[in-house]
C-alpha cells in the first residue's frame, strides 16, 4: 500500500498538497471570520477566466490565475465596503469572468482537458516546477500572515477601535484579499476552481465551532486541512476516484456533525 | 498653555459631504471631568469622537488633546465603541478581546506570556468581568460585552476615556452598574471621561458637565445650566421645554 | 444573411428560442424575489448542486433536467426548512455546494472521460436541448408562473417585512419552502441555457439591474423580465451569428447592463440610500 510513495508524482502531490493545505487552513480562518466566503468563491471563479485566457494566449495558466485573482481581490478590497449589496456586485463580476472563460474554452478546442483540471484539480499531475512555485508562494503567504496576524485579527473583530489604535484597517483588508487570491490560486491545483470551499472554508468553519480562541482555531483549521488533503491524495492514488471528490466529501462529512452538534459560539 | 485642559476645541468647523456638522464650536474639558455628550442623531457626537481620535481633521479651527494635535494610535486615549460591534463568529474569548487593547496593533502572532495574562486579569477584575474571562464572547450579554470594551480601553492606562453610547441596549440596572463602574474608575485613576449618550437621565448623578450638540452648535455647562428650556430652545432654534419631575429630566419638543 | 435566416429557422433554433424565452421570463420573476430576499448565494449554490444531479442523470441515462431538478429541489427544501436565516448562512450553503460538486466530479468520472461533455453542463447547451426537455421546461415553467401568481402578494409581504407579515398571519415558513422549491426548479431550467456556472446571469442580474432603476415591485418585475428576455434573445442571435457560446453573450450582456443600471441609479439619485438604512450608517459614511 505504501509503495505508492516511491513514485515522484505522488511525492510531488503530497509536497504541494501540504503547502496548499497549510495556507488554506490559515487563510480560511480569516476568510470565514471576516465574512468573505462568497468573495473567496467568486475569486476562484474569476481565476478560472484568467487561467482560460492564459491558455488561450499560450502561457502557463497559473500566471493567468494569479493575475486575475489578485486584481479582483484588490478591487474587492478597495470598492467592497463602499457598495451596498456587495454580494451581488461580486457575483456579477464573477459571472462576467466566467462568461469570458466559457468563450476562451470554446475558442480553442484543444484544451478541454486542461480546462477540466483547472476546474476540478490536478494534484496528481503536477510537475516538479509547480511544486517549487507552490512552495515559494506558500512560504511567502504564511510569512506575511504570521506578521500581520494580530492587527488583522483586531481589525476583523473591531475595526473602529483598531483604527483608533493606529491599525491600518483598510490597507490590511486589501493585503488580506491579495493573500486570499494567492491561496485560491494555489488551492486550484489540489481541488480545482470550483471546490475552493472544501479547503479554504471547511476546515476553518469546523475549527471555529470547536475551539474558542484564535490561535487554537487556526491550528485546528490547518491540521484539518492537512488531514483532508493527505487522506484525499492517498485514497485517490490507491483507487481510481478523483482527489477532489475525496477531499470534498471528507470536508463535508466532518463539518456536518460538528455544525449540527455544537451551538453557535 | 493651560495644562489642565486635556481637551480643547477652538473655533472648530467640520464640513462633511456638503453638510456642516460643526459650526465654529469651542469648548474645553479639564482633567478628571466626567462629561456627558448629548444631542440628536447626526448632530455630530460621533464626529467629535473621530476628531479627538485623530481619525478626522477639522475643516477650520484647532483641536488639541493633551496639548497636542490628535493622532491615531495615541495610547493616552482609550476608546470604547458600542458593544454591538463584536462579531460572534470569531472564536474569541473575553480575555482575547481585552488583550487587543494591549497589543492588537502590534505585528506578529504574539504568543501569550504570564505578564500579559496578569495585565489582562487585572483589567478584567477592574470591570468585574473576571468571572467570565474565558467565555466565548458570543455567550455574553450586552452589558458584559460593554464591560470588556471598557477594560480593553483602560488596559493601556489612558488619561482620557471616550465612550460611544455605552448605555444603549442596556436595561436600567445594567446601565446604572456601568455608570457606577465608570465613576469609580474616574475617581481611582483620575481619567477624564467623555461619554456619548442619547439619554441624560442615567448620567445625572455622575456627570460634572454636559456638552450638548445640535444643529452645528454646542452648549456646555452643568446639567442644570444646559438642560434648560432656554438653552435648548436657543440651540434648536425652536420651542423646547424641559420638565423636571421626580428626579428625571424630560425634553419635550425636540429629540434629545 | 440568407444563411443566417435559414439557420434561425431550423427547428433546434426555434426550440432554443421557445425554451429560452420561457426560462428567461420565469428566471427574471423568481430573480426579483431572490434579490429582495438576499438569497443570491443560495441560488448560486443550487446551480452547483444541480451539477451533481446532471452528472448522475447522465450516468443513469435519464433526462438531465429531471436529474438536476431532483437534486436542486432536495437541497432547496433543506434550505427552506432551515430558513428564517438563510441570510448570513454563507458557510453552510457553501459547504453543501462543495459537497455536491464533489459528488458531481465523481459521477462525471463514471460517466465519461470526455471533457467537452463537462463543459456543456457547466456552460450551457440550449442549442442542443432535447424535445423531451422542452416539454418538461414548458410544464415546469408554466406551473411555476401559475404558482407565483397565486402567492405573489403574501410572498412580497413576507420578503420585505417577515416579522410583520407573520404577525398578520402570513405563513412565512411555508412560503419560504415553497419559494425555495420554485427557485430550485427555475435554477435547473436556467442551467440548460447558461450552464451551472452562469445561472447568476439569468436569475440575479436582470432583477438586480431592475431594482437599481426602480423601487416599485411591478415595474421592477416588468423591467427584469424585459431585460432577461433581451439578454437571452441577444445571446442566441449573437451566438448563431458568430458561433461563440450563448452563455458568454448572455453573461456579458447581463453584467454590462447591470453596471450601466448602477451608474444610472447613481446619477439619478446620488444621495439615495437603500431602503434598509444601516444603523451605523454614520460610522461608515462620516469619513
Amino acid at each position: 500500500m505504501f509503495s505508492i510513495f516511491q513514485y515522484s508524482f505522488i511525492q510531488n502531490a503530497f509536497l504541494a498538497g501540504t503547502v496548499v493545505a497549510i495556507v488554506g487552513g490559515f487563510v480560511g480562518y480569516f476568510l470565514v471570520t471576516r465574512g468573505l466566503t462568497f468573495a473567496g468563491e467568486a475569486l476562484s471563479h474569476i481565476g478560472f477566466a484568467g487561467a482560460a485566457a492564459a491558455l488561450f494566449v499560450g502561457i502557463d495558466p497559473i500566471v493567468g490565475l494569479l493575475t486575475f485573482t489578485i486584481i479582483a481581490g484588490i478591487a474587492i478590497g478597495i470598492f467592497g465596503k463602499d457598495l451596498r449589496e456587495e454580494d451581488i456586485n461580486i457575483g456579477i463580476v464573477m459571472t462576467l469572468a466566467l462568461g469570458l472563460g466559457a468563450l476562451f474554452i470554446s475558442l480553442y478546442n484543444g484544451y478541454a482537458e486542461q480546462a477540466y483540471s483547472i476546474l476540478f484539480g490536478t494534484i496528481l499531475g503536477i510537475s516538479h516546477t509547480d511544486v517549487l512555485v507552490t512552495l515559494i508562494f506558500g512560504i511567502g503567504t504564511i510569512a506575511i500572515l504570521v506578521a500581520i496576524f494580530r492587527p488583522l485579527l483586531f481589525s476583523s473583530a473591531d475595526p473602529e477601535v483598531a483604527e483608533a489604535r493606529g491599525v491600518p484597517v483598510r490597507a490590511l483588508g486589501i493585503l488580506f484579499l491579495v493573500l486570499v487570491a494567492v491561496a485560491v490560486s494555489m488551492s486550484v491545483q489540489v481541488v480545482g476552481v470550483l471546490l475552493i470551499f472544501t479547503l479554504l472554508v471547511g476546515p476553518a468553519a469546523t475549527a471555529i465551532r470547536l475551539v474558542h480562541n484564535p490561535l487554537g482555531a487556526v491550528s485546528i483549521s490547518i491540521a484539518l486541512a492537512l488531514a483532508y488533503t493527505w487522506l484525499g491524495i492517498f485514497l485517490a492514488a490507491t483507487g481510481s476516484w478523483p482527489v477532489t471528490f475525496y477531499i470534498a466529501t471528507i470536508s463535508f462529512l466532518v463539518y456536518l456533525p460538528v455544525r449540527l452538534l455544537t451551538a453557535r459560539t | 498653555m493651560d495644562t489642565n485642559k486635556v481637551i480643547s476645541l477652538d473655533g472648530v468647523t467640520v464640513e462633511l459631504g456638503g453638510r456642516v456638522i460643526f459650526n465654529n464650536v469651542s469648548f474645553a474639558v479639564e482633567k478628571g471631568e466626567f462629561v456627558a455628550v448629548l444631542g440628536p442623531n447626526g448632530a455630530g457626537k460621533t464626529t467629535l469622537l473621530k476628531l479627538l481620535l485623530g481619525l478626522l481633521k477639522p475643516t477650520k479651527g484647532d483641536v488639541r488633546v493633551l496639548g497636542a494635535v490628535p493622532h491615531r494610535g495615541d495610547g493616552n486615549i482609550g476608546y470604547a465603541p458600542q458593544h454591538r460591534v463584536l462579531e460572534t463568529d470569531l472564536a474569541l474569548r473575553a480575555r482575547d478581546v481585552v488583550g487587543f487593547g494591549l497589543d492588537g496593533n502590534k505585528w506578529g502572532i504574539g504568543f501569550g506570556s504570564r505578564k500579559r495574562d496578569a495585565l489582562i486579569d487585572a483589567a478584567l477584575k477592574e470591570v468585574d468581568a473576571y468571572r467570565f474571562a474565558n467565555a466565548p464572547i458570543g455567550h455574553l450579554s450586552g452589558g458584559e460585552q460593554q464591560r470588556l470594551l471598557i477594560a480593553q480601553a483602560l488596559i493601556t492606562d489612558p488619561k482620557i476615556l471616550l465612550l460611544d453610547e455605552p448605555l444603549s441596549n442596556l436595561d436600567i440596572n445594567h446601565a446604572q452598574e456601568i455608570i457606577a463602574l465608570l465613576t469609580e474608575i474616574a475617581k481611582h485613576r483620575g481619567v477624564t471621561i467623555m461619554l456619548v449618550s442619547h439619554d441624560i437621565n442615567p448620567l445625572l448623578p455622575a456627570a460634572n458637565r454636559v456638552l450638548y450638540f445640535a444643529r452645528g452648535h454646542s452648549a456646555m455647562g452643568t446639567p442644570d445650566e444646559v438642560v434648560t428650556s432656554a438653552t435648548l430652545s436657543r440651540l434648536y432654534d425652536t420651542k423646547v421645554e424641559v420638565i423636571r419631575s421626580g428626579g428625571h429630566v424630560f425634553v419635550v419638543g425636540a429629540e434629545i | 444573411m440568407n444563411n443566417f435566416i435559414d439557420l434561425v429557422q431550423q427547428s433546434f433554433v426555434e426550440n432554443a428560442f421557445m425554451a429560452g424565452t420561457l426560462i428567461a421570463i420565469v428566471s427574471a420573476i423568481i430573480g426579483y424575489f431572490v434579490v429582495l430576499r438576499a438569497q443570491a448565494f443560495a441560488a448560486h449554490a443550487l446551480s452547483h448542486i444541480g451539477f451533481a444531479g446532471a452528472t448522475l442523470a447522465a450516468v443513469l441515462g435519464i433526462s438531465g433536467l429531471l436529474g438536476m431538478s431532483g437534486f436542486t429541489v432536495a437541497a432547496a427544501l433543506g434550505m427552506g426548512a432551515l430558513e428564517k436565516r438563510i441570510r448570513g448562512r454563507d458557510v453552510e450553503i457553501g459547504m453543501i455546494l462543495s459537497f455536491a460538486l464533489g459528488l458531481g466530479v465523481l459521477f462525471l468520472r463514471w460517466y465519461t472521460n470526455s471533457s467537452s461533455e463537462t463543459v456543456s453542463v457547466l456552460f450551457g447547451s440550449i442549442l442542443s436541448v432535447t424535445h423531451a426537455d422542452i416539454i418538461l421546461t414548458l410544464v415546469f415553467g408554466i406551473g411555476t408562473l401559475v404558482i407565483l401568481a397565486a402567492i405573489f402578494r403574501p410572498l412580497l409581504f413576507s420578503s420585505i417585512d417577515p416579522e410583520v407579515a407573520e404577525a398578520r398571519g402570513v405563513p412565512i415558513k411555508i412560503l419560504s419552502i415553497l419559494f425555495m422549491f420554485l427557485l430550485a426548479i427555475t435554477v435547473a431550467e436556467a442551467i440548460q441555457v447558461v450552464g451551472v456556472l452562469l445561472v447568476f446571469a439569468l436569475i440575479v442580474a436582470p432583477a438586480a439591474a431592475a431594482q437599481h432603476l426602480t423601487r416599485k415591485p411591478f415595474s421592477a418585475i416588468a423591467i427584469s423580465v424585459a431585460l432577461g428576455v433581451a439578454f437571452t434573445w441577444g445571446g442566441l442571435l449573437l451566438a448563431l451569428a458568430t458561433s461563440w457560446p450563448v452563455s458568454f453573450y448572455i453573461a456579458t450582456l447581463a453584467a454590462l447592463t447591470y453596471f450601466i443600471a448602477v451608474r444610472i441609479a447613481h446619477f439619478a439619485r446620488p444621495h439615495a440610500h437603500a431602503t434598509h438604512e444601516h444603523p451605523d450608517g454614520e460610522y461608515i459614511k462620516a469619513t
